[in-house]
């Protein structure tokens, strides 16, 4: 094959066992786990759209691992996550990342992740005893600006350099030819050369993040991208899935995290290590206050900690009210924990404090530098930001998939562990649907799951020769075709970003955030909605679609852009229908159905799922029923 | 809340076909103008200001400036890092400057041995991870 040139990329044919599509903790906690299971001839490779090193949700840092059980028990741990996803999760998927996800936390600090240690156990290893400083039931504090790149060391040795890509992005999954709802292989291109990939794979894993960016964000500008999820996570995982029939789930469940405003700082540590309070701009505690309307969405209101979305709901009526700002009161919990301490610890809080910030959100440091804000003197306005979709922080959208042997009941199993309903298609990390709270530590173990259950499917599916249902050639004049319109149109107008013929990637986007934020409950409407506005929203996403036949790109990095933008047009579009089947108001403070305004127990607590038919388009939704493994009684419980 | 490239201090990463911000920036937004053999951002709109790339150049080239549309000018996070810890200098708006250092890694960078003193791995059929061989996991009791 000669060489590529853009818009004619050289074609290069791989063939693996194993594709791990993703770099980021639960693609490391794969590789790291797949590979020591694997016989010397099993192929391992991962694809990765940047460089592992800095890659994914974890790119910059974190100050704070969320979960960690220590002495803690997973039932308890499930108790939490289901009282703050309002009673409907996977207690098998969450119970298996609770007795797993410590060994990953011991791991990283062997690697050589600092850790914070309460005094009486200064320089012992969590492993051998160690005791961490919490930031709460479930969060230890970590020096953690360097948290990915130490993980990702351990991932490339452990996979060997040779079976890593990185700058490759991965557009879609191809199913087998001979065997319906079968894998076969993925198609993507690289960002930098003129190459596109065709993998031929056994099992694949599906870990490219959550989605970012599908509603108009609150920051505009320049200031678009300063998302508090990764602005790359494009939905890849949940659009790619669903485009070869992985039944999804919970996809109308949503994060809003209330965050600093404007740089969309981290809160975890102000409420829970430095126990400050935030007020309505009265100086009113709006949690308290408020009690008496949270009461409309029991049980979970008596929940030990607030659920989030209940947390959101009070600070919202304050907002729409007229009594805001919502403020985070440093100055007096800063004061107070001053009142028993030594200049010298006082010095060493307010490092702390801006630790928090510099280890995971440089841009609220940023924010409070230019704004002359020191937190010993003034309090800082909080903001319920735009939505995210995501699957292991506070949100449990995603792709439903087979349980662990040993917990799950016999309608979450059907043979290996966080297999989708695709034979052959894995995921972890954002794409596992129901079981939130897992977080940098919980998606690396259940990565590690994945990747040892991925070794077992190979070894059991040995014979499997895949045979692409694909037309290659076909698929890469589809990739390309953003390179084609631009190439043919690019010279009939004068100016060419506007031209009649095709569309930017970032007008795509705008328009994309611009409807869903007006119908699908956004920011301007305070998150409500109801199937009017969902019924226009979806005409809107329908044209959309029609015209990402229409997209240009100018060059690679564009292409990157357009295939992202597509991916979130299909994540967005799985958001809508199921806001639009779920008709009660689950997640109050995260979306309103302004149409069902009610919690509705009897006819609602169940997970809701989807299917996209490959062969007809048409989507299928569907109420499955919940099942408790672990006893719940919400009164106390999920500190 | 973009970065941006001093002219000064970019050398091009000395005529490598890829800089160091070029390699490590997660949204894939620096790249090299070959004429000039300077770096840029791309696409300042998509910069989610994590400094990845501030903190691999080998020039201190790089820095950040916040969003302009929405943070008065002046202030400045400028960090310096080594393998070991990271250095903060905070400037304010108002002139006043902090700073802070902190750790980044208790082991040499390149140290890690993945399955250096591990077990080996036990049965591929049970839910046991390779490091917890010999373990027994729990499960659910009410």
């Amino acid at each position: 094959m000669t060489e590529g040139t853009f818009g004619n990329p050289e074609i290069i044919d791989i063939e693996t066992d194993i594709l791990l599509v993703g770099g980021g903790m639960a693609a490391c906690g794969a590789a790291f786990e797949a590979k020591r299971w694997a016989s010397d001839d099993l192929k391992i490779t991962l694809v990765d759209k940047a460089a592992m090193d800095r890659s994914g949700a974890v790119a910059m840092g974190l100050s704070a691992i969320n979960t960690y059980l220590g002495d803690r028990k997973p039932e308890d741990y499930c108790r939490m996550v289901s009282a703050d996803l309002m009673g409907i999760t996977r207690d098998d998927l969450v119970f298996d990342v609770g007795r797993h996800v410590d060994d990953s936390v011991h791991l990283f600090e062997e690697w050589g992740l600092p850790i914070w240690k309460d005094k009486s156990t200064e320089g012992v290893p969590l492993a051998e005893g160690g005791k961490p400083v919490r930031s709460g039931r479930w969060q230890i504090m970590i020096n953690g600006e360097g948290y990915k790149t130490i993980v990702a060391e351990a991932a490339k040795k452990a996979l060997g350099i040779e079976n890593i890509m990185e700058r490759v992005f991965i557009v879609k999954y191809l199913l087998d030819e001979n065997e319906k709802n079968r894998i076969a292989g993925a198609v993507g291109f690289s960002v930098r050369e003129h190459k596109l990939y065709v993998f031929k794979a056994n099992a694949i894993l599906n870990v490219a993040g959550g989605c970012v960016n599908i509603f108009r964000p609150r920051s505009s500008g320049e200031g678009n991208g300063r998302t508090w999820y990764p602005v790359w996570n494009a939905g890849s995982t949940y659009a790619m899935a669903a485009e070869v029939g992985a039944e999804l789930t919970m996809m109308e469940n949503r994060f809003v995290p209330a965050r600093f405003k404007d740089g969309y700082g981290p809160v975890g540590a102000w409420f829970l290590l430095f126990k400050s309070k935030a007020t309505n701009g009265f100086g009113e505690d709006y949690v308290v206050k408020n009690a008496d309307m949270l009461k409309d969405f029991a049980p979970y209101d008596q929940a030990a900690v607030v659920p989030t979305c209940l947390r959101n709901h009070a600070m919202l009526k304050e907002m729409k009210e007229g009594r805001g700002p919502i403020l985070m009161d440093t100055p007096t919990a800063m004061a107070k924990l001053a009142e028993t301490m030594t200049p010298q610890e006082i010095k060493h809080l307010e490092a702390e404090a801006w630790e928090d910030f510099l280890d995971m959100c440089i841009g609220q440091a940023g924010v409070w530098a230019g704004m002359n804000i020191r937190p010993e003197e003034t309090p800082s306005e909080l903001m319920p930001t735009e939505p995210y979709l995501l699957g292991s922080h506070s949100g449990c959208c995603g792709i439903w998939v087979s349980g662990p042997s040993d917990i799950a009941p016999p309608e979450w199993q059907w043979g290996y562990n966080r297999m989708t309903t695709v034979k052959g298609l894995f995921t972890a990390g954002d794409g596992v649907g129901a079981s939130g709270h897992k977080f940098s530590s919980g998606s690396h173990a259940e990565g590690r799951i994945a990747g040892k259950e991925m070794v077992r499917f190979v070894r059991d599916n040995k014979d499997f020769k895949p045979v692409l249902h694909a037309d290659i050639p076909a698929i890469a004049e589809e990739i390309y075709l953003p390179v084609r319109n631009y190439i043919e149109h690019k010279d009939k107008t004068t100016a060419e970003d506007v031209n009649p013929h095709y569309i930017l990637p970032a007008m795509f986007q705008k328009r994309l955030q611009k409807y869903m934020d007006e119908y699908v409950a956004g920011t301007s409407t305070y998150y409500q909605t109801n199937a009017k506005l969902l019924e226009i929203g979806l005409q809107h996403l329908t044209w959309l679609k029609e015209d990402s036949k229409n997209l240009r790109a100018k060059d690679l990095h564009e292409l990157m852009r357009a295939w992202e933008n597509y991916h979130r047009l299909w994540a967005a579009e799985a958001h809508l229908r199921h806001i639009m089947f779920r008709e009660e108001t689950r997640y109050p403070g995260f979306f309103y159905r302004a149409d069902f305004p009610d919690l509705n127990e009897a006819e609602w607590k169940c997970f809701v799922n989807s299917r996209h038919d490959p062969e007809t388009g048409e989507w299928e939704m569907k109420k499955v029923p919940h099942i408790d493994l672990v006893e719940k009684h919400y009164v106390g419980q999920g500190h | 809340m973009p970065t941006f490239v001093h002219t000064d201090k970019c050398d091009g990463c000395k005529g490598g076909e890829v800089t160091a911000c070029m390699y490590i920036c997660p949204n894939n937004l620096m790249k090299l103008d070959t004429e000039r053999m300077k770096a840029y951002n791309q696409e300042p709109d998509q910069c989610w200001e994590c400094q990845c790339c501030v903190k691999a150049c080998p020039q201190q080239a790089i820095e950040v400036r916040a969003y302009q549309d929405v943070v008065p000018m002046g202030g400045a996070c400028i960090p310096m890092r080594t393998d070991q810890a990271i250095m903060w200098t905070i400037k304010f708006r108002d002139g006043e400057v902090k700073r802070f250092k902190f750790p980044v890694r208790t082991t040499p960078v390149g140290s890690i041995d993945p399955y250096g003193n591990k077990p080996a791995p036990g049965s591929l059929d049970d839910n046991l991870l390779f490091t917890e061989t010999g373990k027994t996991l729990p499960v659910i009791s009410n």
